[in-house]
Protein backbone atom coordinates (compact mmCIF):
# COMPACT_ATOMS: atom_id res chain seq x y z
CA UNK A 1 0.00 0.00 0.00
CA UNK A 2 1.84 3.38 -1.31
CA UNK A 3 1.96 5.90 1.65
CA UNK A 4 -0.56 8.47 -0.42
CA UNK A 5 -3.34 5.71 -0.45
CA UNK A 6 -3.38 6.20 3.70
CA UNK A 7 -5.03 9.97 2.85
CA UNK A 8 -7.84 8.12 2.11
CA UNK A 9 -8.10 5.60 4.71
CA UNK A 10 -6.46 6.58 8.01
CA UNK A 11 -7.50 9.11 10.03
CA UNK A 12 -5.95 11.09 12.91
CA UNK A 13 -7.17 12.44 15.67
CA UNK A 14 -6.75 12.89 19.12
CA UNK A 15 -8.11 9.85 21.83
CA UNK A 16 -10.30 12.00 23.65
CA UNK A 17 -11.77 13.76 20.17
CA UNK A 18 -12.72 10.30 19.16
CA UNK A 19 -14.10 9.32 22.45
CA UNK A 20 -16.17 12.43 22.68
CA UNK A 21 -17.30 12.09 19.46
CA UNK A 22 -18.73 8.65 19.92
CA UNK A 23 -20.27 10.03 23.58
CA UNK A 24 -21.88 12.73 22.26
CA UNK A 25 -23.23 10.98 19.71
CA UNK A 26 -24.83 7.90 21.92
CA UNK A 27 -26.14 10.32 24.63
CA UNK A 28 -28.68 8.21 26.25
CA UNK A 29 -31.67 10.52 28.48
CA UNK A 30 -32.57 9.62 31.57
CA UNK A 31 -36.06 11.20 31.75
CA UNK A 32 -36.55 12.82 35.50
CA UNK A 33 -40.16 14.33 34.18
CA UNK A 34 -42.18 15.30 37.36
CA UNK A 35 -44.39 18.02 35.60
CA UNK A 36 -45.92 19.64 32.05
CA UNK A 37 -41.65 19.50 30.87
CA UNK A 38 -42.52 15.58 30.60
CA UNK A 39 -45.16 16.06 27.74
CA UNK A 40 -42.75 18.82 26.13
CA UNK A 41 -39.88 15.74 26.66
CA UNK A 42 -42.23 12.88 25.30
CA UNK A 43 -42.87 15.26 22.08
CA UNK A 44 -38.72 16.08 21.88
CA UNK A 45 -39.10 11.92 21.78
CA UNK A 46 -41.67 11.37 19.31
CA UNK A 47 -41.81 11.83 15.79
CA UNK A 48 -42.23 15.40 14.58
CA UNK A 49 -39.30 16.61 16.75
CA UNK A 50 -37.77 13.28 16.51
CA UNK A 51 -34.36 12.79 19.09
CA UNK A 52 -33.15 10.17 17.11
CA UNK A 53 -31.73 12.39 14.53
CA UNK A 54 -29.13 13.04 17.71
CA UNK A 55 -28.40 10.17 18.97
CA UNK A 56 -30.85 10.50 22.13
CA UNK A 57 -33.40 7.96 21.10
CA UNK A 58 -32.97 5.81 23.58
CA UNK A 59 -34.84 6.91 27.33
CA UNK A 60 -33.52 4.22 29.57
CA UNK A 61 -35.91 4.51 32.57
CA UNK A 62 -32.82 2.64 34.40
CA UNK A 63 -30.47 4.93 35.72
CA UNK A 64 -27.48 2.84 35.30
CA UNK A 65 -27.84 2.55 31.57
CA UNK A 66 -28.01 6.41 30.85
CA UNK A 67 -25.55 9.24 30.59
CA UNK A 68 -27.97 12.22 30.41
CA UNK A 69 -30.37 13.35 32.68
CA UNK A 70 -33.03 15.22 31.89
CA UNK A 71 -34.53 17.29 34.52
CA UNK A 72 -38.01 18.31 33.89
CA UNK A 73 -40.70 19.85 36.10
CA UNK A 74 -40.55 21.01 39.67
CA UNK A 75 -38.69 19.10 42.28
CA UNK A 76 -40.53 19.14 45.58
CA UNK A 77 -38.35 18.06 48.89
CA UNK A 78 -39.69 14.82 48.91
CA UNK A 79 -38.21 14.31 45.48
CA UNK A 80 -34.99 15.84 45.93
CA UNK A 81 -33.19 12.52 47.86
CA UNK A 82 -34.83 10.68 44.83
CA UNK A 83 -33.23 12.54 42.40
CA UNK A 84 -29.93 12.86 44.05
CA UNK A 85 -29.96 8.86 44.22
CA UNK A 86 -30.82 8.24 40.43
CA UNK A 87 -28.34 10.50 39.66
CA UNK A 88 -25.55 8.99 42.24
CA UNK A 89 -26.85 5.67 40.32
CA UNK A 90 -25.89 6.60 36.57
CA UNK A 91 -22.39 5.36 35.52
CA UNK A 92 -19.68 7.93 34.87
CA UNK A 93 -19.61 10.37 32.05
CA UNK A 94 -22.92 11.77 33.15
CA UNK A 95 -24.39 14.89 32.08
CA UNK A 96 -27.42 16.89 33.18
CA UNK A 97 -29.68 19.26 31.62
CA UNK A 98 -32.72 21.31 34.02
CA UNK A 99 -35.34 22.02 31.92
CA UNK A 100 -37.80 24.51 32.39
CA UNK A 101 -38.03 27.51 34.86
CA UNK A 102 -38.84 24.97 37.56
CA UNK A 103 -35.91 22.73 37.61
CA UNK A 104 -33.64 25.76 36.83
CA UNK A 105 -34.78 28.18 39.65
CA UNK A 106 -37.84 26.99 41.07
CA UNK A 107 -40.06 28.71 38.66
CA UNK A 108 -43.40 29.98 40.40
CA UNK A 109 -43.41 27.95 42.86
CA UNK A 110 -41.56 29.99 45.68
CA UNK A 111 -42.93 27.42 48.38
CA UNK A 112 -41.64 25.83 51.30
CA UNK A 113 -41.80 22.38 49.67
CA UNK A 114 -40.41 23.21 46.23
CA UNK A 115 -36.38 23.23 45.78
CA UNK A 116 -35.48 26.55 43.82
CA UNK A 117 -33.38 24.95 41.10
CA UNK A 118 -31.73 21.53 41.49
CA UNK A 119 -28.36 23.19 40.77
CA UNK A 120 -28.04 23.86 44.67
CA UNK A 121 -27.92 20.45 45.15
CA UNK A 122 -26.82 18.36 41.68
CA UNK A 123 -24.22 19.42 39.39
CA UNK A 124 -26.36 21.14 35.48
CA UNK A 125 -24.38 21.40 32.67
CA UNK A 126 -27.18 22.93 30.17
CA UNK A 127 -30.23 25.41 31.57
CA UNK A 128 -33.14 25.62 29.31
CA UNK A 129 -35.45 28.63 30.09
CA UNK A 130 -39.44 28.21 29.08
CA UNK A 131 -42.56 27.42 30.33
CA UNK A 132 -42.28 24.87 29.16
CA UNK A 133 -39.77 25.06 26.76
CA UNK A 134 -40.59 24.29 22.88
CA UNK A 135 -39.24 21.23 21.60
CA UNK A 136 -36.78 22.85 19.56
CA UNK A 137 -35.14 24.46 23.15
CA UNK A 138 -34.58 21.26 24.13
CA UNK A 139 -32.73 19.87 20.67
CA UNK A 140 -30.47 22.78 20.93
CA UNK A 141 -30.03 21.88 24.33
CA UNK A 142 -29.00 18.96 23.42
CA UNK A 143 -27.16 19.91 20.21
CA UNK A 144 -25.12 22.38 23.07
CA UNK A 145 -24.26 19.93 25.48
CA UNK A 146 -23.04 17.73 22.27
CA UNK A 147 -20.97 20.50 21.18
CA UNK A 148 -19.23 20.93 24.99
CA UNK A 149 -18.45 17.66 25.16
CA UNK A 150 -16.69 17.39 21.79
CA UNK A 151 -15.13 20.09 22.99
CA UNK A 152 -13.89 19.72 26.46
CA UNK A 153 -14.73 16.04 26.68
CA UNK A 154 -11.75 13.59 27.93
CA UNK A 155 -11.19 9.86 28.22
CA UNK A 156 -10.86 9.65 32.00
CA UNK A 157 -13.31 12.45 32.70
CA UNK A 158 -10.42 14.97 33.75
CA UNK A 159 -12.53 17.73 32.84
CA UNK A 160 -15.01 16.71 35.96
CA UNK A 161 -12.15 17.27 38.15
CA UNK A 162 -10.92 20.44 36.69
CA UNK A 163 -11.26 22.97 40.18
CA UNK A 164 -14.21 25.25 38.00
CA UNK A 165 -16.40 22.63 37.39
CA UNK A 166 -16.03 21.57 41.33
CA UNK A 167 -19.46 23.37 42.79
CA UNK A 168 -18.47 25.32 45.46
CA UNK A 169 -21.32 25.23 48.10
CA UNK A 170 -24.29 26.99 47.89
CA UNK A 171 -25.79 29.36 50.68
CA UNK A 172 -28.25 28.02 52.75
CA UNK A 173 -29.82 30.63 54.14
CA UNK A 174 -33.09 32.38 52.66
CA UNK A 175 -32.31 35.81 51.21
CA UNK B 1 -86.11 13.06 56.89
CA UNK B 2 -85.51 16.35 56.05
CA UNK B 3 -82.21 18.38 57.08
CA UNK B 4 -84.47 20.58 59.29
CA UNK B 5 -85.36 17.55 60.83
CA UNK B 6 -82.29 16.02 61.65
CA UNK B 7 -81.00 19.16 63.39
CA UNK B 8 -83.37 19.33 65.49
CA UNK B 9 -82.93 16.28 66.77
CA UNK B 10 -79.22 17.08 67.09
CA UNK B 11 -80.23 19.84 69.19
CA UNK B 12 -82.19 17.62 71.37
CA UNK B 13 -79.73 15.39 71.68
CA UNK B 14 -76.77 17.43 72.09
CA UNK B 15 -78.47 20.71 73.08
CA UNK B 16 -76.93 22.51 76.62
CA UNK B 17 -78.59 20.87 78.99
CA UNK B 18 -78.70 24.07 81.15
CA UNK B 19 -80.68 25.86 79.09
CA UNK B 20 -83.92 23.47 79.49
CA UNK B 21 -85.35 23.36 76.33
CA UNK B 22 -82.63 24.87 73.78
CA UNK B 23 -83.27 27.78 71.51
CA UNK B 24 -82.32 27.81 67.76
CA UNK B 25 -79.19 29.84 69.21
CA UNK B 26 -78.03 27.31 71.33
CA UNK B 27 -75.38 24.81 70.24
CA UNK B 28 -75.22 23.44 68.48
CA UNK B 29 -75.43 26.59 66.62
CA UNK B 30 -76.83 26.17 62.72
CA UNK B 31 -76.84 28.43 59.96
CA UNK B 32 -77.19 27.42 56.43
CA UNK B 33 -76.28 29.58 53.25
CA UNK B 34 -76.89 28.72 49.58
CA UNK B 35 -78.73 25.08 50.63
CA UNK B 36 -75.68 24.14 52.51
CA UNK B 37 -76.31 23.79 56.24
CA UNK B 38 -73.48 24.43 58.65
CA UNK B 39 -73.58 23.06 62.19
CA UNK B 40 -71.27 24.12 64.74
CA UNK B 41 -70.39 21.44 67.58
CA UNK B 42 -68.18 21.80 70.80
CA UNK B 43 -64.84 19.65 70.16
CA UNK B 44 -65.75 17.42 73.24
CA UNK B 45 -69.08 16.89 71.56
CA UNK B 46 -68.29 16.20 68.05
CA UNK B 47 -67.45 12.65 68.01
CA UNK B 48 -71.30 11.73 69.27
CA UNK B 49 -72.41 14.25 66.91
CA UNK B 50 -70.95 12.31 63.99
CA UNK B 51 -71.78 9.37 65.37
CA UNK B 52 -74.92 10.04 65.56
CA UNK B 53 -75.47 11.63 62.19
CA UNK B 54 -73.92 8.04 60.64
CA UNK B 55 -75.83 5.64 62.73
CA UNK B 56 -79.01 7.32 63.01
CA UNK B 57 -79.67 9.74 60.23
CA UNK B 58 -77.62 8.07 57.23
CA UNK B 59 -74.46 10.00 56.34
CA UNK B 60 -72.67 6.82 55.21
CA UNK B 61 -69.82 9.31 53.96
CA UNK B 62 -67.49 11.24 54.84
CA UNK B 63 -66.66 13.44 51.73
CA UNK B 64 -63.66 15.15 53.34
CA UNK B 65 -62.12 16.65 56.84
CA UNK B 66 -60.10 19.75 56.28
CA UNK B 67 -59.63 22.66 58.27
CA UNK B 68 -59.08 26.42 58.13
CA UNK B 69 -57.02 28.64 60.43
CA UNK B 70 -58.98 31.86 61.72
CA UNK B 71 -55.02 33.22 63.12
CA UNK B 72 -56.05 37.17 62.19
CA UNK B 73 -59.20 36.92 61.08
CA UNK B 74 -61.65 39.65 61.30
CA UNK B 75 -64.03 38.28 63.93
CA UNK B 76 -62.72 35.57 64.93
CA UNK B 77 -63.03 33.93 68.38
CA UNK B 78 -61.02 30.23 67.87
CA UNK B 79 -58.33 29.74 66.05
CA UNK B 80 -58.71 26.61 64.03
CA UNK B 81 -62.12 25.12 62.61
CA UNK B 82 -62.18 21.21 61.51
CA UNK B 83 -64.88 21.17 58.55
CA UNK B 84 -66.25 17.67 58.29
CA UNK B 85 -68.15 17.49 55.09
CA UNK B 86 -70.72 14.69 55.27
CA UNK B 87 -73.09 13.18 52.54
CA UNK B 88 -76.05 10.67 52.68
CA UNK B 89 -75.62 7.92 49.89
CA UNK B 90 -79.34 6.99 50.25
CA UNK B 91 -80.82 10.18 51.56
CA UNK B 92 -79.38 12.33 49.06
CA UNK B 93 -78.24 14.78 51.75
CA UNK B 94 -75.31 16.76 52.76
CA UNK B 95 -74.24 18.58 56.06
CA UNK B 96 -71.11 20.42 56.97
CA UNK B 97 -70.29 20.23 60.41
CA UNK B 98 -67.59 22.63 62.12
CA UNK B 99 -65.56 22.04 64.99
CA UNK B 100 -63.43 24.70 66.10
CA UNK B 101 -60.55 24.08 68.47
CA UNK B 102 -57.54 25.95 69.95
CA UNK B 103 -53.96 26.47 71.15
CA UNK B 104 -52.06 25.05 72.66
CA UNK B 105 -52.23 21.48 71.80
CA UNK B 106 -55.67 21.62 69.56
CA UNK B 107 -57.04 18.16 69.38
CA UNK B 108 -60.29 16.21 68.59
CA UNK B 109 -61.40 12.83 68.50
CA UNK B 110 -60.78 10.94 65.54
CA UNK B 111 -63.22 9.25 63.23
CA UNK B 112 -61.64 6.83 61.57
CA UNK B 113 -64.06 4.39 64.09
CA UNK B 114 -66.71 5.58 61.89
CA UNK B 115 -65.77 5.88 58.38
CA UNK B 116 -62.58 4.49 57.46
CA UNK B 117 -61.46 6.82 55.13
CA UNK B 118 -61.21 9.35 57.86
CA UNK B 119 -57.46 7.65 57.96
CA UNK B 120 -55.44 9.65 55.73
CA UNK B 121 -57.82 12.58 56.20
CA UNK B 122 -57.14 12.93 59.66
CA UNK B 123 -52.85 12.54 58.62
CA UNK B 124 -53.31 15.36 56.24
CA UNK B 125 -55.09 18.20 58.54
CA UNK B 126 -52.71 16.58 60.96
CA UNK B 127 -49.74 17.05 58.85
CA UNK B 128 -50.89 20.34 57.85
CA UNK B 129 -52.27 22.52 60.48
CA UNK B 130 -50.94 20.18 63.55
CA UNK B 131 -54.64 19.04 65.18
CA UNK B 132 -54.39 15.84 66.57
CA UNK B 133 -57.08 13.52 66.51
CA UNK B 134 -57.41 11.31 69.44
CA UNK B 135 -57.63 7.79 69.25
CA UNK B 136 -56.18 7.86 65.39
CA UNK B 137 -54.51 4.39 64.44
CA UNK B 138 -51.50 5.74 63.02
CA UNK B 139 -51.27 9.36 62.85
CA UNK B 140 -48.06 10.46 60.79
CA UNK B 141 -47.26 12.52 58.39
CA UNK B 142 -48.60 12.22 54.88
CA UNK B 143 -47.54 14.82 52.45
CA UNK B 144 -44.62 16.22 53.73
CA UNK B 145 -41.00 14.68 54.83
CA UNK B 146 -40.66 12.53 58.19
CA UNK B 147 -38.26 14.78 59.18
CA UNK B 148 -40.48 17.79 58.61
CA UNK B 149 -41.28 19.91 61.89
CA UNK B 150 -43.66 22.41 61.32
CA UNK B 151 -46.87 22.88 60.12
CA UNK B 152 -47.05 24.57 56.96
CA UNK B 153 -50.50 25.62 56.07
CA UNK B 154 -50.84 27.31 59.33
CA UNK B 155 -50.81 31.33 58.94
CA UNK B 156 -47.95 31.78 61.10
CA UNK B 157 -45.87 29.90 58.54
CA UNK B 158 -43.98 31.65 56.33
CA UNK B 159 -44.89 30.84 52.60
CA UNK B 160 -41.44 30.16 51.86
CA UNK B 161 -40.88 27.66 54.73
CA UNK B 162 -37.63 28.17 56.98
CA UNK B 163 -35.34 26.89 55.31
CA UNK B 164 -35.85 23.48 55.26
CA UNK B 165 -36.01 23.04 51.04
CA UNK B 166 -32.47 23.81 51.22
CA UNK B 167 -31.43 21.99 53.72
CA UNK B 168 -30.12 19.01 51.80
CA UNK B 169 -26.78 17.48 50.85
CA UNK B 170 -25.05 19.54 47.72
CA UNK B 171 -23.50 16.37 45.21
CA UNK B 172 -20.52 17.91 43.27
CA UNK B 173 -18.78 16.51 40.02
CA UNK B 174 -16.24 15.44 42.20
CA UNK B 175 -18.18 13.52 44.62
CA UNK B 176 -20.85 11.53 42.32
Amino acid sequence: MAVADLMDQVATTRLDELVSWCRKNSLWPMPFATACCGIELMAVGASRHDIARFGSEVFRFSPRQCDLMIVAGRVVMKMLPVLQRIWQQMPEPKWCISMGACASTGGVFDTYCVVQGIDRFIPVDMYVPGCPPRPEQLIQAIVDLQDKIQREGTMFGKEFSVASRQQTKRALQEP
Amino acid sequence: MPIEEIVNSLRVSFGDPQAGAPPASAVPIVTSWRGTTRVVVPAEKSYDVLAALKQQHGFDMLVDITCVDYLNYPGARDRFGLVYLLAGTETGLRLTIRVFVNEPEPSVRSVVGLWEGANWLEREVWDMFGIRFQGHPDLRRILMPEEFTAFPLRKDYPLQGLGERHNFPVLTRGES
